[in-house]
């Protein structure tokens, strides 16, 4: 078995060792320098000297997304600026995107965590990688990127999208790699076999794939189109970006590099930590990280752990694919969407609150969204041309927010569902 | 001279128009004009019905999205040519027209027209003595 760092392999006494030092550390430095976390733990009544080991983990604050915005942008980093290199960022609800920062030394480590990923996926310095994640303020581009350079594999900076040339690109530059969402791959094997190539015909033999929930069908599919090894990498922005997790050939969960993010999986309603084994939210607290070590960052993620060894040899603890959300984010071809961005886009546009529907769905394996919205008083008028330019304008709205083509239409009034209560806002026909 | 015509938001699915006419029919109201303008996923359905106020009423009821528009009718003759002159009194006016639609009968042809200005349309065809048919009458056609 092939490890690109000693760390993955440790005895369990000696991960705790590590994680326990570095969390320490860690807490040390955001109560000083990020009154963010000094302020919450004064309120509970803890000292950065009351956390003792790893154990005492589940007596620290939690961190959320809307922690992050509301000191959007920097205030969550513990370093000064001069020490961040590098900042990414996700679309946000209000416009206010979620920001996140790196130093050189995060920015080194982050390199380390893909060529984990990688050495575990069999990509090797000897591969050509086609980097298909989009380039940019999203963490997939550069974080591949750098990644498989570190790796000293030959990488080519595609970014995301051009399908043709990314076609041209697997058949005239060799590539034996492609990374990009799972849902992206799919349609460049069909977009292919349209074109009366084999996807088999190339010398890939290995795609990394991630950014959104796939399922082992999925995985099935894209491995038999293309004959290749089709492995998952996770990751989130605040945490680090492509990196987090990954899957072994033994495929028995994905791995998390748990000497740098120590997960938990937590009650959803009550937030006390769960055993191995039990379904829950994913929290990650960041132990090595030096601009933005977020301290149990809630994923929203639900999934499981699972400690028991890994026939690869590896210690790292594993964790189920993720199987829901536990706040209503949607994830589109690798965008994050929460339903209110699009209801402040609406409400903005028709000047009322007119009832609407998001209806996700996946045609020729690309995820699509359309949004449904009832024509009512303040939208409907005797004029086509009034009719089209509100459809059009909740596009443009909702393309220069979220960055995804979202196809607007009109309904009659009685067409969504009324439910008491919450509204159901979301259709999701993807297949689980 | 103005008439108030019913626009009707509807669906293109099947089914939908006959719904609209099977409220106005078991209500007694009588359809004199009717139009549809679509696009690929929905059509704004316009009537011209004896009685509006009754007919919004009961289309609301039944939570269609309905609204009144001021319309004209203008009476031409039913010959080649025969439009061809109303629309050349409006272009000399400058009123452009949003929409129409038209039906002939015998020696008369009646048009329907949707102007950015009624009163300016009717001030122009009443100009050249052209025959407008006022809301009662047209209920009767």
């Amino acid at each position: 078995m092939n490890y690109w760092q000693q760390e993955e392999i440790v005895s369990l006494d000696e991960k705790k060792a590590i994680q326990s030092e570095r969390l320490m550390r860690t807490v040390n430095r955001v109560y000083e320098n990020v009154p963010f976390y000094r302020q919450k733990m004064d309120e509970m009544g803890i000292l950065p000297g009351d956390i003792k080991s790893i154990d005492d983990l589940e007596n620290l604050p939690f961190t959320t997304k809307q922690d992050l915005r509301d000191h959007y942008p920097y205030g969550l980093f513990a370093t000064p600026m001069e020490e961040v290199v590098r900042i990414h960022a996700s679309s946000g609800t209000t416009g206010q995107p979620t920001v996140v920062g790196y130093t050189k030394n995060d920015i080194i480590m982050w390199q380390d965590m893909i060529a984990r990923c990688f050495t575990a996926y069999g990509i090797t310095k000897n591969d050509i990688i086609q980097n298909a994640y989009g380039y940019g303020l999203f963490t997939g581009g550069l974080g591949c990127h750098h990644g498989s350079e570190h790796l000293g594999a030959a990488v080519i900076p595609i970014s995301g999208g051009n399908t043709k040339k990314q076609i041209q690109l697997l058949q005239e530059f060799g590539s034996t790699v492609i990374t990009c969402t799972p849902s992206y791959a799919l349609y460049i094997g069909e977009t292919m076999i349209n074109m009366g190539i084999d996807p088999r015909s190339t010398n890939l033999r290995v795609g990394v794939f991630g950014a959104e929930p796939w399922t082992e069908e999925m995985r099935e599919q894209i491995e038999s189109l293309f004959g290749i090894d089709a492995m998952d990498i996770y990751g989130l922005s605040e945490i680090l970006g492509p990196g987090v997790a990954f899957d072994c050939k033994k495929r028995a969960g994905l791995h998390v590099n748990d000497d740098h993010f120590v997960p938990e999986i937590v009650d959803v309603d009550t937030l006390k930590p769960l055993s191995a084994g039990a379904s829950g939210e994913l929290v990650f607290t960041c132990i090595t990280k030096e601009a933005l070590p977020l301290l149990r960052y809630r994923t929203r993620d639900i999934t499981k752990l699972y400690t028991d060894k890994c026939e690869c040899g590896r210690t790292l603890v594993r964790m189920d694919k993720v199987t829901g959300r536990s706040d209503d984010m949607l994830i589109i071809r690798g965008v994050n969407v929460f339903p209110s961005q699009i209801e402040s886009v609406i409400l903005k546009v028709a000047e009322t609150a007119p009832h609407y529907v998001l209806i996700v769905d996946r045609h020729n394996n690309l995820d699509t969204l359309e949004v449904w919205v009832e024509a009512q008083e303040g939208i409907f008028s005797d004029a086509i041309k009034t009719l089209e330019r509100v459809e059009k304008h909740i596009t443009n709205e909702l393309f220069s927010l979220l960055g995804l083509h979202v196809k607007v239409k009109l309904v009659e009034p009685r067409t969504i569902e009324r439910s008491e209560g919450k509204a159901k806002r979301i259709i999701d026909k993807r297949k689980k | 001279m103005i008439i108030q015509q019913l626009s009707v938001f509807i669906e293109n699915k099947s089914g939908r128009i006959y719904e609209v006419m099977q409220i106005l029919g078991d209500a007694g109201i009588n359809v004199s004009a009717l139009s549809i303008a679509d696009t690929s996923d929905y059509g704004i359905m316009r009537l011209i019905i004896s009685d509006p106020e009754q007919g919004i009423k009961l289309l609301k009821e039944q939570d269609f999205s309905v609204q009144t528009t001021p319309v004209i009718c203008c009476k031409v003759p039913n010959v080649p040519g025969g439009l061809k002159r109303m629309l050349a009194y409006l272009t000399d006016d400058n009123i452009s027209i949003e929409y129409m639609y038209a039906f002939s009968i015998g020696d008369d042809a009646s048009v329907v027209l949707r102007t950015e200005d009624c009163n300016k349309t009717i001030e122009c065809l009443s100009k050249h003595k052209m025959e407008l048919i006022s809301a009662s009458d047209i209920y009767q056609i």
